[in-house]
């Protein structure tokens, strides 16, 4: 037992550690994935060799990691504008499926339109409708203290039902009713909505909008007064308000704009990726869990905007990787869902430990008069 | 649609919604023991895949019902034990650490589907137990006593629950830890104990909850099998204001709505069933603003606690 003390001691004061408590965890994650893989009958050096292989290992997989990192990156950075202000925002899929929805409906009914305008008008459009979709959990959260992690995993439902009987009626693709097919999708959309493209890959324009708006997200958050309010309320609303601060309005406002972020991943998407909206009838049919996922990337990147972009390009490159991963090991791709499940666990399960060693450090850098007036206690922030 | 609905129709879908039930009950009554105490368990939906998986493949390869059902109490319980671990011991938000159990437990549950079943099989599950005599009664009879033993288990439990709660030391002990952890450790209640014992309870109550799906009720498992099931049952917690007679009430609205839209589906009204569907979602946020007795809410839910802070 005393060995355990000194090595939790000697734990607790490498500072360095801190920051890089986060990859601890999510290494740890990666051993029991490996753990996994060897009781699955895999190897799991060839297995992760293949998901790296498969995730960076030509110009079209690389495209591919971009094309599936672009819609984490936009709810990561929304899920860090929510987190800063003190919302826990569950509903990144309802919310990219109606910034799809509002994106296609756009582009369908303006076939004339020329590009330059029509782009802007479908971002535009999921912007707005994934912001609606956050202003209901936000209000409600904000104004009449409503659980928002409960309303938004029912603002998911809502969408996934919205887009299920718009696509099998009224925005459904002609063709399919002619042949009387009835495959629940949209025809595909005028040419002049799709996002430019680096042939002869599907990286597209998005993924330079998502890079965009998470450095304005990050100008929004530590460079602003409405970013200084939102963090205000987020560490401590009572403070916020004694302080003047709005605390209901900027509360809501977190929600609204990660809903509206997640509404651009659901619109580029669509104009970006498919040039189509179908469905499969559940949420991740169409996608493929970012609004989940998206929080892992966010926590991962330590809720930082800019932390976000690298992460995001982590995770696109698990799924993406992990389809390489089933064809030379045949270990289903699953695997990568449950893996991200456990670095969510991790990461937050040791956020104690990131702040256990912060107030070590503060402790050994408060000078010892003012420790002998507070009787020897250090706050943990 | 008035001859549509014939008593015998009326029946029918009354006892399916009875019937639907059964997972919700299991559900919300464990995770209303782990909300009372303090802990909101966001990863039911995990644990009920895994449960719902566990149960499945052991009554598949062994034959027997039973310990399919004692295999999803394990894996419900073990879940359950890490959750509180995390949120007990690790002080993790629960919001996020619930949605890391419940990616696990979807990777996991399809992970293992796939490994060891591959293609979708189906089981004889709990077979349906008429109760002798009163089976006969006109309408009731069919209508309540013509159920499998899980779905009996689960209308029992909800006044077991109701008695645990309010009637015993246990009872009174997980309230206390949830509405004031400080006093009641003042006064002697371990809460971290307390804590623990409650989010197991509620991991294996979810565990039998997703067991009641694949071995009682629908008798298959497939990838998703619960699709959503476990977060609703979260919600239905709150819907039902923290009290096993509320979340009976709350299950059976969103099973019997789920009923009837089987057979709107069935007698080919024409009701979109999307919005069918979509129902119980926009009652549930509808509840969650106007439900009086959200001052029932246990005061800690989601706070975690060390002892020397206020």
């Amino acid at each position: 037992m005393k060995l355990i003390g000194q090595v939790r001691e000697w734990f607790l004061t490498q500072y360095w550690l801190r920051s890089l408590v986060p990859f601890l965890a999510a290494a740890a994650a990666f051993v029991i994935g490996a753990i996994m893989l060897v009781v699955l009958g895999a190897n799991p050096l060839e297995a992760y060799a293949a998901l790296i292989q498969g995730a960076f290992g030509s110009l079209n997989s690389f495209a591919d990691t971009i094309v599936k990192a672009t819609p984490l990156l936009f709810v990561g950075t929304g899920i860090c504008i929510a987190f800063r202000g003190g919302m826990i925002n569950i509903g990144g899929e309802g919310q990219m499926v109606v910034g799809a929805l509002a994106g296609t409906i756009a582009a369908l009914s303006l076939p004339t339109w020329p590009g330059w305008a029509l782009i802007p008008l479908c971002l535009m459009a999921g912007f707005l409708a994934g912001a609606l979709w956050g202003t209901i959990p936000g209000i409600l959260k904000a104004y009449l203290n409503v659980n928002e992690i409960l309303t938004t995993i029912m603002m998911n439902g809502i969408a996934v039902q919205l887009m299920n009987f718009l696509l099998s009626g009224p925005i459904m693709d002609p063709v399919q009713v002619q042949q009387r097919s009835f495959i629940p999708q949209t025809a595909q959309l005028p040419a002049a909505s799709f996002l430019p493209r680096l042939a002869p890959t599907r990286m597209n324009l998005g993924v330079g909008l998502a890079v965009v708006v998470a450095i304005l997200a990050w100008v929004l958050l530590w460079r602003t007064t409405w970013g200084y309010r939102i963090r205000a309320v987020g560490l401590n609303r009572q403070a916020s308000r004694r302080a003047g601060i709005h605390v209901e309005r900027y509360a809501a406002l977190a929600m609204i704009l990660a809903g509206a972020l997640a509404g651009l991943a659901g619109v580029t998407q669509v104009i970006g990726v498919n040039h189509r909206l179908f469905t499969d009838g559940s949420a991740t049919g169409f996608t493929g869990g970012a609004g989940f996922n998206g929080i892992v990337a966010a926590l991962f990147g330590q809720l930082h905007p800019l932390g976000s972009i690298p992460a995001s390009v982590l995770f696109g490159a698990l799924i993406v990787g992990a389809n390489k991963m089933q064809r030379v090991v045949q270990v289903p791709t699953a695997l990568i869902t449950a893996l991200n499940g456990l670095v969510v666990v991790f990461v937050v399960g040791s956020e104690i430990w990131r702040r256990r060693i912060a107030a070590r450090e503060e402790l050994a850098h408060t000078p010892m008069e003012s420790l002998a007036a507070t009787g020897g206690e250090a706050a943990e922030p | 649609m008035s001859q549509l609905l014939t008593p015998a129709v009326l029946v029918g879908i009354a006892a399916s919604g009875i019937r639907l039930a059964t997972p919700y009950l299991y559900a919300t009554i464990g995770e209303t023991f782990g909300q009372l105490s303090g802990v909101l368990n966001l990863g039911v939906e995990g644990i009920m895949l895994m449960g719902a998986y566990a149960a499945f493949y052991v009554a598949l390869t062994s034959g027997s019902l039973w310990l399919g059902l004692l295999a999803a109490i394990i894996v419900g319980g073990l879940m359950g034990l890490a959750m509180a671990f995390i949120s007990v011991t690790l002080k993790a938000e629960q919001g996020i650490s619930g949605i890391g159990v419940y990616l696990f437990g979807l990777g996991m549950s399809d992970l293992l589907f796939q490994k060891t079943m591959g293609s979708v099989e189906t089981v004889n599950g709990f077979p349906a137990l008429s109760i002798p005599i009163l089976v006969n009664i006109p309408f009731v009879g069919p209508l309540l006593f013509k159920h499998n033993l899980l779905v009996y288990f689960a209308y029992l439990l909800i006044p077991v629950a109701w008695f645990v709660i309010h009637k015993t030391t246990w009872g009174l002990k997980i309230k206390a830890v949830g509405q004031n952890p400080a006093a009641a450790d003042a006064l002697g209640v371990n809460v971290n104990m307390v804590r623990y014992a409650s989010v197991t309870f509620g991991g294996v109550m979810s565990g039998i909850a997703g067991a009641s799906l694949s071995v009682a009720i629908l008798n298959v498992f497939q990838q998703n099998l619960t699709s959503g099931m476990g977060f609703i049952a979260v919600a239905l917690v709150y819907f039902g204001g923290w009290s096993p007679w509320g979340v009976l009430g709350g299950s059976l609205l969103f099973s019997t709505i789920n009923a009837l839209q089987n057979w709107a589906q069935i007698a080919n009204l024409p009701i979109p069933p999307s919005f069918a569907v979509m129902m119980p979602y926009v009652l549930t946020i509808l509840a969650l603003v106007f439900a009086v007795r959200r001052v029932n809410q246990p005061a800690a839910l989601t706070k975690t606690y060390e002892r020397g802070e206020s």
